[in-house]
């Protein structure tokens, strides 16, 4: 019983940490509107700058209290650096290309920390006060676990009088709900934007450092941590400080308990929950039903492409047919490549576009298909067709299943949980090594008989994936996607005239999920193998990037973004050393450019033309 | 302390504001009369400068602050009351008033919480209420009370009687009147006329986005004419 109330108040210090970036991350997005994904990458930052500060001073509790301090401050500037440098540009861009943006920060942190503190894991050394214990029961408790504990709700506490006894604090509420009127007043809101922004900052560094003593500092944390204050402030209520702690204390519970109970399912578990809360109360615990939700105008119609267009795909399309007879075997497995990413694009496309489902956690799809094909062939020997016919149904059941708990959810809620679902794949598929392999993922995937001559999978994989992105564009000029785009552009319209709106966004949700499950079968017997990466969130932006460089708004954008993405890809980036760098400039480079996307940007200008 | 020179306002293609032209003196009321989509709410928009300006020139306190940013031009001592009233919900009374709040003009008196509660005496029966919990009139009176924690010269009052009771409307007309009283210059932008005429001192009259007629109170009251052709509905 002792022992369960120790894991108990284990979880309960883990919160704490927890607690400290989910703040942060929801202070920001009340007031700027913008989900910081590089949230995480400042929690890390704060992880490494305290080991650098903390064995600097002494191993005295004042020592470690000035650490901590220190910490907290380096970090709120770098976050006031942050947000005068990228964020106040982008604030009007649209929410996704927000997202990644500050992902493209993550990108170029990771790169960057590991150039400063190099890839090994820090820990702190700890000294002798931090390793004291208090005894509870028949059992001893960490001390310094006990101040994690008691630093959660001090913190809930002076964030509260910060926000409701000050002037300071007045105003952060104002802007969270009409920081127009807030400007009217006088206000200038590029202070108070930055000042909310070094105070996020601040905080995520914070629980970095509280968390350093009983960690370390890893190049993992960014992206752990990230996906962990997601679920946090969805559960909690977007915008609820007390939710967010009430979330964080149910997750870190769930999560030590979770390691008692059942280690290898503990992210399963955290999932569970979420989903719970979700069906109970969409809003999150303390959230608001009705959140301020700014109504963009309509996307333009997409039109089917005009005759000029037709031929060119058709001329395209035999091109690609003759292409293997005509060039080496290097360029015919770039272009199965780029097949595959065709098919993953444009499943993507169908859900975020005319679905208007944005997801950031695509390649979980892509990876329960590829996952699905290769444990066929090879635990099971099933032969290549069948195994080919698994992975969308798999990667579609899933996704109908994950679905149904989220469709209801719009714009930045849904790419939050896409992405830590995602992350849930990706963590099961490293972790349940007895069935997936864990790192060493699975090998021995190859196509039989005479699909094993590179160009005739080739073929396959350009027969299956023109198929798919052809039905694909069918579904959308069908009724089924005429429907689809109405509940869109107007929930509350498309159920006044007896659309449902719900099961539409569920069988989009489906549909897409079991497209990208197929080229992640595809892509499984094309390279032979399947590892976690697969489901990486560097998979997902992959596809995202695919998508916004060709255009959300028309249905060529994913197929001309694949074949761009995966030529550059192919030669650019993998020939740098610190693609991560190279890919995140480039990122933050192109929002920075096109703040409403490539598409945005030249449409208008080819509508002119045609006008 | 105002002028309005040659305004241009776009919404996209449509050209909302066609050179609009109108001066203001200081301590006087200018009402802004007109229909529905006359253009009304754009120019105030655009004097505070939610709205860009395309073109023409906008002086205020010595300089032409066309295209400035809202904090700044409100900064100078313009204060916007919106025509939404666009309160602060989650807030209290105390609270949004607070928001509003910036250090006093010279040669004017400071407009503090205690006066502003002895002008609209509703308000400070509710203190410690959520902004979201009052109704259309008592929110108007503290949309009203927000700006003038600023301490502005010059308010840009965009339909204050829209949608409420008669009652409220001449608790209204009272407050306008008091503002002037204290050396304010208001700015109005009305579609009820007997209102118009209670607290204006002169009117300028816009229709498509053009001022289409200027002049005294008293003349536009003498001048059915114009009344009828661009007023009545």
């Amino acid at each position: 019983m002792t022992f369960l109330l120790l894991q108990l108040l284990t979880g309960i210090a883990g919160a704490s940490a927890l607690f400290l970036v989910s703040a942060g991350l929801t202070v920001i997005f009340g007031v700027t509107r913008v989900v910081n994904f590089s949230h995480g990458s400042l929690y890390m930052l704060g992880a490494y700058v305290a080991w650098s500060t903390l064995t600097h001073l002494p191993a005295t509790p004042l020592g470690f209290a000035i650490g901590v301090l220190a910490t907290a401050l380096v970090l709120a500037a770098l976050g006031a650096g942050l947000e005068m440098a990228l964020l106040r540009r982008i604030y009007r861009a649209p929410e996704l290309l927000q997202l990644l943006a500050t992902f493209g920060v993550v990108l170029i942190v990771q790169d960057a920390t590991q150039a400063i503190w190099g890839a090994e894991d820090l820990s702190l050394p700890r000294p002798a006060w931090m390793r004291a214990f208090v005894a509870i029961g028949s059992e001893r408790f960490p001390a310094y676990d006990l101040l994690l504990i008691a630093a959660g709700p001090a913190v809930l506490g002076a964030l509260w009088l910060l926000l409701h006894r000050t002037r300071f604090g007045t105003l952060v509420r104002a802007a969270t709900q009409d920081r127009e009127m807030v400007a009217a007043l006088g206000v200038d809101q590029r202070v108070l934007f930055t000042a909310v922004f070094a105070l996020g900052a601040g905080l995520a560094g914070l629980g970095g450092v509280l968390a350093l003593p009983d960690g370390s500092a890893n190049l993992q944390l960014d992206l752990s941590v990230i996906t962990d204050a997601f679920v946090i402030v969805v559960v909690g209520g977007l915008g609820s400080l007390t939710g967010a702690y009430l979330a964080s204390l149910l997750i870190g519970v769930m999560q030590s308990l979770g390691i008692l109970f059942v280690p290898k399912l503990t992210l399963v578990m955290v999932f569970a929950v979420m989903a719970v809360v979700l069906v109970v109360r969409p809003q999150g615990l303390l959230g608001r039903a009705a959140a301020t939700v700014r109504e963009a105008a309509a996307p333009p119609l997409v039109r089917p492409a005009p005759r000029a267009l037709r031929w060119l795909a058709a001329a395209a399309l035999a091109a690609l047919i003759v292409a293997p007879l005509l060039v080496g075997p290097f360029t015919v497995s770039v272009l199965t490549e780029a097949m595959i990413a065709v098919l993953f694009a444009c499943s993507l496309h169908f859900m975020m576009g005319p679905g208007g489902m944005p997801s950031f956690g695509h390649a979980a799809w892509f990876g329960l298909g590829a996952y699905g094909a290769a444990l066929a062939a090879t635990a099971l020997a099933w032969p290549l067709p069948f195994a080919l016919l698994l992975a969308p149904l798999v990667a579609g059941i899933i996704a109908a299943s994950f679905g149904w708990f989220v469709v209801r959810l719009s714009g930045v809620y849904l790419a939050m949980l896409t992405l830590a679902f995602a992350q849930i794949v990706w963590a099961v598929a490293e972790q349940w090594s007895g069935i997936t392999g864990g790192d060493d993922g699975i090998l021995g995937v190859w196509p039989q008989g005479v699909l094993a001559r590179p160009h005739i999978f080739y073929w396959l994989t350009l027969a299956v994936g023109t198929a798919g992105a052809l039905l694909l564009r069918r579904a959308l000029y069908a009724p089924f996607g005429y429907a689809l785009r109405g509940a869109r552009d107007s929930t509350l319209r498309a159920e006044s005239i007896g659309l449902p709106t719900a099961r539409l966004r569920l069988v989009a949700f489906a549909i897409a999920g079991a497209a990208a499950g197929l080229a992640g079968g595809l892509s499984a017997y094309s390279k032979g193998s399947v590892f976690p990466t697969y489901v990486s969130i560097g998979h997902s932006v992959d596809a995202l990037l695919m998508v916004l460089l060709g255009g959300v708004q028309t249905m060529s954008g994913p197929i001309v973004g694949a074949f761009a993405y995966t030529g550059l890809y192919d030669t650019l980036l993998l020939a740098t050393a610190q693609w991560r760098l190279v890919l995140g400039a480039a990122i933050v480079a192109l929002v920075l450019v096109f703040p409403q996307g490539i598409a945005g940007a030249t449409l208008p200008a080819w509508r002119r033309r045609a006008a | 302390m105002l002028r309005v020179d040659h305004l241009d306002g776009f919404y996209g293609r449509a050209h909302v504001l066609q050179s609009v032209s109108f001066a203001l003196a200081a301590g006087e009321v200018l009402v802004l009369l007109g229909r529905n989509g006359a253009g009304k709410s754009t120019t105030m928009k655009s004097l505070i400068g939610l709205l860009r300006p395309r073109g023409g020139r906008i002086l205020f306190g010595g300089q032409d602050v066309a295209g400035w940013e809202p904090h700044r031009i409100a900064r100078l001592g313009m204060g916007y009351v919106p025509e939404d009233r666009r309160i602060f919900a989650d807030l209290t009374v105390a609270e949004n008033l607070e928001v509003g709040r910036r250090p006093a003009r010279v040669g004017l008196p400071e407009w503090t919480e205690e006066k502003l509660f002895a002008l609209f005496p509703n308000l400070a029966r509710m203190r410690d209420r959520p902004g979201g919990r009052m109704s259309g009139g008592e929110q108007q009176m503290l949309t009203i009370a927000r700006t003038l924690m600023g301490n502005p010269e010059l308010v840009l009052l965009d339909e204050p009687s829209e949608g409420l009771s008669p009652l409220i409307v001449e608790q209204m007309a009272h407050a306008v009147l008091a503002l002037k009283q204290a050396g304010v210059t208001v700015l109005l932008a009305e579609q009820n006329f007997h209102f118009a005429a209670r607290v204006a001192d002169r009117a300028a009259v816009i229709e498509s986005g053009r001022i289409v007629w200027r002049g005294t109170m008293a003349d536009l009251l003498a001048d059915e004419a114009v009344r009828a052709a661009h007023l009545q509905v």
